[in-house]
């Protein structure tokens, strides 16, 4: 029996209906969607639960603070540009920074299969600990159990971290208004293709790394510049650019309008993308984020994003208009246009 | 990136577009078929229907090879994969598309070993690293993909191998355009011709289409400005009275084909006395089965084969759709009951479904593009 019902609420509606979980329910997309939507909120925050953000933001005696979980299951868990241990650190870290909060603490929680050689995990204990210093976190502890051989896949990670909001920033997608501004960080698509790289089924290699990183340097200058300007701030990561916009415009009711030749994507991730028919804005990220901010603070944000150290290729990259209200359009300079939805399926499983 | 960006240049773009409208004739309405799923793709991605004049009409094909296959075909396959030692290998894309009990990867939810290939020869990698199991492999497509399997069962013979067959489903263009062109409600002015089996087959088995039915044909690539240029080409004939054969993808077609691929081809397949396809029904010599002397790697042959025929469901106009009869929002199910996530039909599932094309690209865009090519 869920609290809200006990306090004399509706009882919560279970809207998912599907008779099995399927890999796509874990892959950030639709499915992802309608579990959490259908079936986790309504049991846990009952019937009048509010859109869902990437960190809680709660108030304990007085004191406001940020707090969100994440786990990380990505395979092979070394790959070109990091592994899961800096993963499981900047994943965490950056679902708080685009919060608005600055990341303070992680507690881990490892999940073993036997047999794991040591020095594969005192190198992810290793990574886990250079990615908590370079982000400026410090680890409170953690919890490690270990299940049989064959019943996991090496070594899983669930990370918690809490931090502190920043003073002035509202993240709200009610806030959001038409002529605001897009912003991505950087190139996008890189961890996606570089996870399908390293797993090497395809027989294709490219020059290409992972762009794990800690975010919170370049929101703290979207911040700084655009303070009360920043609407809503969001990582794409699984289900990509697309997946988080389509989700912003369905929360907000407005259209997300796209300038594709604005879209910073390097000729490796394009190259991937075209022979294997997939679309960058559905691939995973793990070091870029997505602002939206008022029109007229647009510029002075940019600009503060390209001046930080791996801001450079920033850019600006659409604009909230009134149509089409609830979806993502994507233009092209010669006037042809075509909606992006949220990612379907799982063309990629187990990215992160 | 090369062969790409050149294709894809707005100035260029821009100036094609304006050539299309320069010879269309403003009292004359066009009806193009593409007929590659490829080519139905490619219209919605990039977005070119904003482009045209709204008197060039583009009609969706039947090339996409996913949504030809009825549905009894894919229960039939995983039927002998219920088999706890075989492992059902495919493409990705067969993966969500809808059996009678479930998807490939619904049933892979439930238990069934199945697995995503990116080429056969994967799953002959498959078959060698599980020599305990046997691996079948799920193929599929026109003349592109059919050298690729032909090469597979020739590598799988000489070397041996037994734990491994093919579950062939690969089918031949010719017939299915012939069938259209019999389908007495189908009106055309000409076709845009597939590219990819053209590389196999080439240009000269298009030649009826010219001579006997009078259409113009133009073999085309798959960048926005092959198809624009394709369509300039077949307006120039259309304005002329001629019905040519033309190769606008000769950087990649050869007018003769690829020889090496269709000797490989000869050697391993022979024409099926008939094949039903989705929406066409039976149609004769329109498909390949594996010849006797590879019997051993052929599916069909080796497992009991239920021969499952299953009708659509009654709602879905796949068939219709298929046929380029009616337009995929116009099926009654398109969009509430048929979504990329729920998917009836076939062609809701692969990314060269016109269903699918439509819903993700063009769907939801209503009247919006006058107001957006504006200020893009």
């Amino acid at each position: 029996m869920s609290a809200g019902a006990k306090l004399g609420n509706p009882v919560p509606k279970i809207r998912f209906r599907e008779p099995q979980i399927e890999m796509a329910h874990g892959a950030g997309g639709k499915a992802s969607r309608r579990l959490v939507e259908g079936l986790f909120a309504p049991l846990l925050f009952g019937a009048s639960s509010e859109p869902l953000g990437d960190a809680a933001h709660l108030k304990i005696n007085g004191t406001r603070m940020a707090v969100t979980t994440d786990s990380f299951v990505v395979k092979p868990i070394v790959f070109p540009g990091g592994s899961i241990g800096e993963l499981a650190v900047n994943g965490t870290v950056n679902d708080l920074a685009v919060s608005g909060a600055k990341p303070e603490t992680l507690v881990l929680s490892l999940i073993l299969e036997a047999g794991l050689r040591t020095d594969v995990l005192q190198a992810e204990i290793q990574a886990i600990a250079d990615a908590a210093q370079k982000a400026g976190v410090r680890i409170a502890g953690g919890d490690t159990k270990v299940v049989e051989h064959g019943k996991a896949d090496g070594m899983y990670i669930t990370t918690t971290g809490l931090g502190a909001p920043l003073p002035g920033v509202e993240i709200n997608t009610q806030s959001v208004r038409r002529s605001d501004k897009v912003l991505l960080s950087g190139p996008i698509g890189d961890h996606g293709i570089t996870i399908l790289l390293a797993r090497g089924d395809l027989d294709m290699e490219g020059d290409l790394r992972s762009d794990t990183r800690s975010v919170f340097p370049l929101v703290s200058a979207v911040v700084q510049a655009a303070g009360p300007g920043v609407r809503w701030m969001r990582d794409p990561t699984r289900g990509g650019v697309a997946t988080s916009l389509n989700e912003l415009a369905r929360d907000c009711g407005l259209g997300v309008v796209l300038f594709e030749d604005s879209i910073p994507v390097r000729d490796a991730v394009r190259g991937a993308c075209e022979l294997l028919g997939l679309d960058p804005l559905h691939i995973a990220n793990e070091g870029q984020f997505l602002a939206v901010v008022a029109p007229e603070f647009a510029d002075a944000a940019l600009k503060s994003l390209q001046e930080t150290p791996g801001g450079d290729e920033a850019r600006i990259i659409g604009e909230i208009r009134e149509q089409p209200a609830g979806s993502v359009l994507v233009t092209t300079l010669y006037g042809g246009s075509r909606i992006v939805d949220m990612l379907v399926g799982d063309p990629l499983p187990r990215i992160c | 990136m090369k062969y790409v960006d050149e294709f894809r240049d707005p100035e260029l773009i821009t100036r094609a577009a304006e050539e299309i409208r320069r010879l269309a004739d403003p009292n004359r309405h066009y009806r193009l078929m593409e007929v590659c799923g490829g080519h139905t793709h490619a219209i919605y991605r990039f977005g070119l229907k904003d482009v045209l004049p709204s008197n060039i009409e583009l009609i969706h094909g039947p090339g996409c090879p996913v949504c030809v296959l009825p549905m009894g075909r894919i229960d039939d396959a995983l039927s002998v994969a219920k088999d706890p030692d075989v492992i059902f290998a495919a493409f990705g894309d067969m993966m969500r598309v809808p059996g009678t009990h479930g998807s490939p990867l619904e049933h892979k939810a439930r238990g069934m070993d199945v697995r995503i290939v990116y080429s056969p020869t994967d799953a002959i990698k498959l078959a060698k690293m599980n020599p305990q199991k046997h691996v079948m492999f799920f193929a599929i497509g026109f003349e592109t993909t059919a050298p690729s399997t032909a090469l597979t069962l020739m590598r799988a013979k000489s070397e041996g191998l037994h734990n491994f067959s093919i579950f062939c489903n690969h089918v031949t263009i010719i017939p299915a355009i012939r069938a259209i062109l019999d389908s007495p409600d189908m009106r055309l002015d000409g076709f845009i011709g597939p590219g990819h089996v053209s590389t196999v087959i080439g240009c000269r088995p298009y030649e009826w289409i010219a001579k006997n039915e009078r259409k113009p044909i133009v073999v085309c690539g798959f960048e926005p400005l092959d198809l624009l240029q394709s369509i300039v080409m077949l307006l120039t004939q259309l304005q002329k009275g001629e019905a040519k054969v033309e190769n606008q993808y000769k950087r990649v077609v050869p007018w003769e084909g690829n020889r090496a691929a269709l000797r490989a081809m000869a050697e391993t397949f022979q024409l099926r006395p008939y094949f039903e396809w989705r929406g066409l029904g039976f149609i004769s010599q329109s498909a390949l089965r594996i010849r006797e002397q590879y019997a051993e790697w052929d599916s069909e042959r080796r497992f009991q084969v239920p021969g499952i025929r299953v009708t659509d469901p009654k709602a879905a106009q796949c068939g219709e759709v298929l046929k380029g009869v009616l337009k995929p929002a116009q099926c009654k199910l398109f969009g509430r009951e048929c979504t990329p996530e729920n998917p009836v039909g076939a062609l809701m599932v692969s990314s060269e479904g016109s269903c699918a094309a439509y819903y993700n690209y063009e769907h939801r865009k209503g009247g919006l593009l006058t107001t957006i090519s504006a200020s893009a």
